[in-house]
């Protein structure tokens, strides 16, 4: 898991951050156990956990942001970084394990040039690791942003990637 | 829809469905998971835009998993039931004009024998024949987004008989009666759990359904989830009623399924419409809602107590248990916990009744189990078998044996907290007691298949890895306890082993079974113990003659075809499934660029003329050429 990284800093003005906010904080208001919930759709509007929004957060349950820090980071899925346009993530489930995910999640590591969980600076990738999607008869499975590869993607992959990095930022997405 | 006032109002409702039942052809699309990813979206729209062109009298439906995963995208056409496999959007067209105009099947499409006899009715197929469809009854039959479809195929049956004059006390008798076990993994009685929760004196108390499948290789509550929503809601209802003082109940499901949170958020909203959920339930006295909780990606929170916590919104871990969750559950309130496919069985136990359930199965076993075959299996999917049936069976007449014909080594039942049955152990019923004598345990229902080219120590410290990345941290024999089990495990794979490693994993792995806090922590040795006692054989290679008999560890290296040895017979092209072996000049070689040392083609292989090489070995010789 990525660590909690409160250094990033942040492009969101305080106005825009309440705004965009407030219709989440009022979804929870008043309910009993939300945090987990709330968060997610906090991370779902920022795409991460932004550090700033945190703390908004923090304050409006009025709970010390520590305490949002220790839910959020004992889960996987939060993430206290941006990440990148495309998601990659490699299967390790065990039909996938024993299918040969090692070694894709191997060339990825190399194409990429990162290790699972880290995002390239450019914020084009992000490498992550999922322990099943439950698609074991297509495995070993690689998905970008979510959508599973079948074998004729997976195999087009490397192209997609040189494809990919070679575009200016701000073109339109997904893998073909 | 109309809210339904009264059991006689549902019942009404059903006849009339049933009577309007669509007497014309129905094209039905798997739209699974599964089949999803193989493109099954593409292939309902094609049908969709075909039939309109034709202007045929025929609908489009989608369903959830049928099964068959490893052929989809899979397309039943009803009511003749035939069945085509690995469905492509150019197939349609030939589909629309031949079968649904001509009645005939495309060949090409159907299941063949290995005789290459095609069938094609789907309930003709090896596949299927063996099954015994409970759980999954409507999972594949009806569309899972409309509940009109599942209250023509008899959803809320169950309720209906229960709410028509069954008291809580007389559902808990015939719950028990079933001889119904959970099945979650650890087969607790349900029904003396919800007599223990009934009996708590104070309310409120909750019913949750576990639906936080975390282990790797597992889809089956998934699919129940994704393909029958309302058999999981009417079971909580019934739970709901029997226990007494339940107005709330939660569904909690894993972060990565949103097929499934997708299609039960339509089905609690479809139900609460008409009147199965919300305030006074078909008109009786009773009030109970469902709310959904994502879960947020920790293992862990499988684990009932943990599981709780994370409702609560806190970190999910384990708490010392007594008191057990029926006394102080979630809020510290009383609380019942079962398990998707466990709230799927309760409604047919009351619609057929506690004696029909009961001749399902074995004595100490009842009913069927839910399986999902991933592996090393020619037909990955979702089966579901009477319990009491042999691994073999399983295996063999319904997997269809195993990829490529590679001889079969092992399964690995329960997952990571589960353990690995070699083949001479194949003829095992499976049922909770008999899996446990042979040290595995009946888990959720992964059933992963394993052949002659994995390799057992890699693949034991493989569900360790997991277990010891999944520990919460908060014991210690599992937090430390398993990460030293992993050390140990690194070095022997990295052929650093000593032969006394062996005895320091049994003795560490029977302390961490004896004291860890919480069930998953107690499992988290299983792989290591049980391939210790199945394989030793192999242990004993890697630490004391310092090989891998499968050719697995020590760095995967390189597959390279050895020239001189080729016969060109072409095999290796043959079962490569990512185009890796390129031919050229009558010659083979292949791609380490597409390579994922997958071991198919050493496996086939009739010469023997392919080798692993460690890639330190490959530049040497890389040098010496240059």
């Amino acid at each position: 898991m990525a660590g909690v990284a409160g250094s990033e800093a942040t492009t969101i003005s305080a106005a825009e951050l309440t705004e965009r906010l407030a219709p989440i904080l009022a979804e929870y208001a008043g309910k009993d156990g939300a945090v987990i919930s709330l968060l997610q759709d906090v991370q779902e509007e920022f795409g991460f956990l932004e550090p700033s929004a945190m703390t908004d957060v923090a304050d409006a349950l009025d709970l010390p942001v520590s305490h949002l820090y220790g839910v959020a980071s004992f889960y996987s899925q939060f993430y206290f970084e941006p990440r990148g346009k495309n998601v990659v993530k490699v299967c390790t489930g065990t039909a996938c394990h024993i299918r040969g995910a090692p070694a894709i999640q191997a060339r990825l590591e190399e194409q990429l040039g990162i290790g699972p969980g880290e995002t390239t600076a450019d914020l084009k990738f992000t490498l992550e690791t999922v322990n099943c999607v439950g698609c074991c008869a297509l495995a070993p499975v690689v998905s970008i942003n979510d959508r599973v590869l079948n074998r004729r993607e997976q195999r087009k992959l490397k192209g997609w990637i040189q494809t990919e990095r070679a575009e200016e930022p701000t073109s339109q997405e997904g893998a073909s | 829809m109309k809210r339904l006032r009264s059991v006689a109002a549902l019942e009404k409702l059903r006849k009339s469905l049933e009577k309007e039942r669509t007497t014309g052809t129905e094209v039905r699309v798997c739209c699974g998971t599964g089949c999803r990813a193989a493109g099954a979206d593409e292939v309902r729209q094609a049908f969709v835009d075909e039939i309109e062109q034709v202007g045929l009298d025929a609908t489009v439906t989608t369903s959830g998993c049928q099964g068959l995963c490893q052929r989809g995208p899979l397309v039943a056409v009803e009511s003749q039931g035939l069945f085509h496999l690995g469905v492509d959007p150019s197939d349609v067209g030939p589909i629309v004009d031949l079968t649904l105009q001509r009645g005939r099947p495309i060949d090409r499409l159907l299941h063949h024998t290995t005789e290459g006899e095609a069938i094609p009715w789907r309930d003709d197929l090896p596949f299927y024949q063996k099954q015994e469809r409970v759980i999954l009854r409507n999972c594949g039959r009806i569309e899972p987004t409309d509940i009109q479809d599942a209250i023509r195929a008899g959803a809320y049956a169950g309720l209906s008989k229960v709410l028509r004059g069954m008291v809580p006390e007389a559902v808990i008798e015939e719950i028990k009666a079933s001889g119904l076990r959970g099945r979650g993994g650890a087969g607790f009685p349900t029904g003396r759990k919800w007599e223990g929760c009934r009996a708590q004196p104070d309310g409120p108390k909750y019913v949750i359904c576990n639906g936080d499948e975390g282990d790797p290789g597992a889809f089956m509550d998934r699919s129940v989830l994704e393909g029958d929503p309302h058999s999981v809601i009417e079971g909580m209802i019934i739970a709901a009623y029997a226990i007494g003082d339940v107005s709330e109940g939660f569904i909690y499901v894993r972060a990565e399924y949103p097929l499934a949170v997708e299609n039960l958020t339509i089905a609690i909203a479809q139900a609460e419409e008409i009147g199965l959920l919300g305030k006074k339930i078909l008109g009786s006295g009773l009030n109970f809602r469902i709310s959904i909780k994502k879960g947020a990606g920790a293992f862990v929170c499988g684990e009932s107590t943990a599981l709780m916590y994370s409702i609560e919104g806190s970190r999910g871990m384990p708490r010392q248990t007594p008191p057990r969750s029926v006394e102080r559950g979630l809020w510290a309130r009383p609380t019942v916990l079962n398990n998707v496919k466990t709230f799927a069985l309760v409604p047919v136990i009351l619609s057929h009744g506690a004696d029909w359930f009961s001749k399902i199965g074995t004595e100490g076993s009842k009913g069927t189990q839910v399986f999902a075959l991933t592996g090393k299996i020619r037909n990955t999917g979702l089966v579901e078998v009477p319990m009491g049936i042999t691994i073999n069976e399983l295996v063999y007449e319904i997997g269809g044996g195993t990829m490529d014909d590679i001889p079969c080594k092992a399964v690995q039942i329960g997952g990571p907290s589960g353990g690995c049955i070699p083949k001479d152990l194949f003829d095992t019923p499976i049922d909770f007691d008999s899996l446990q004598d042979v040290g595995a345990m009946m888990g959720s229902g992964g059933l992963v298949v394993m052949d002659e080219t994995d390799c057992m120590v890699s693949i034991a410290r493989y569900f360790l890895a997991f277990t010891q990345q999944e520990s919460c941290g908060k014991c210690t024999p599992c937090r430390v306890g398993t990460y030293r089990m992993l050390e140990i495990m690194d070095r022997i794979v990295e052929g650093q082993g000593e032969p006394e490693d062996l005895e320091r994993l049994q003795e560490l792995g029977e302390w961490i079974q004896e004291t860890a806090l919480c069930a998953l922590g107690k499992s988290a040795p299983n792989p290591i113990l049980t391939t210790i006692r199945h394989f030793r054989d192999e242990y004993e290679a890697h630490v004391i003659e310092k090989r891998c008999p499968a050719g697995v560890c020590y760095s995967p290296g390189r597959y390279r075809i050895v020239e001189a040895e080729c016969l060109l017979c072409g095999l290796c092209q043959d079962v490569c499934e990512d185009d890796a072996v390129r031919e050229s000049r009558a010659q083979y070689r292949i791609d380490p660029e597409l390579c994922i040392g997958c071991g198919k083609c050493k496996a086939i292989c009739p010469a023997e003329a392919i080798v692993i090489e460690a890639e330190e070995l490959e530049e040497a010789e890389a040098e010496v050429t240059v």
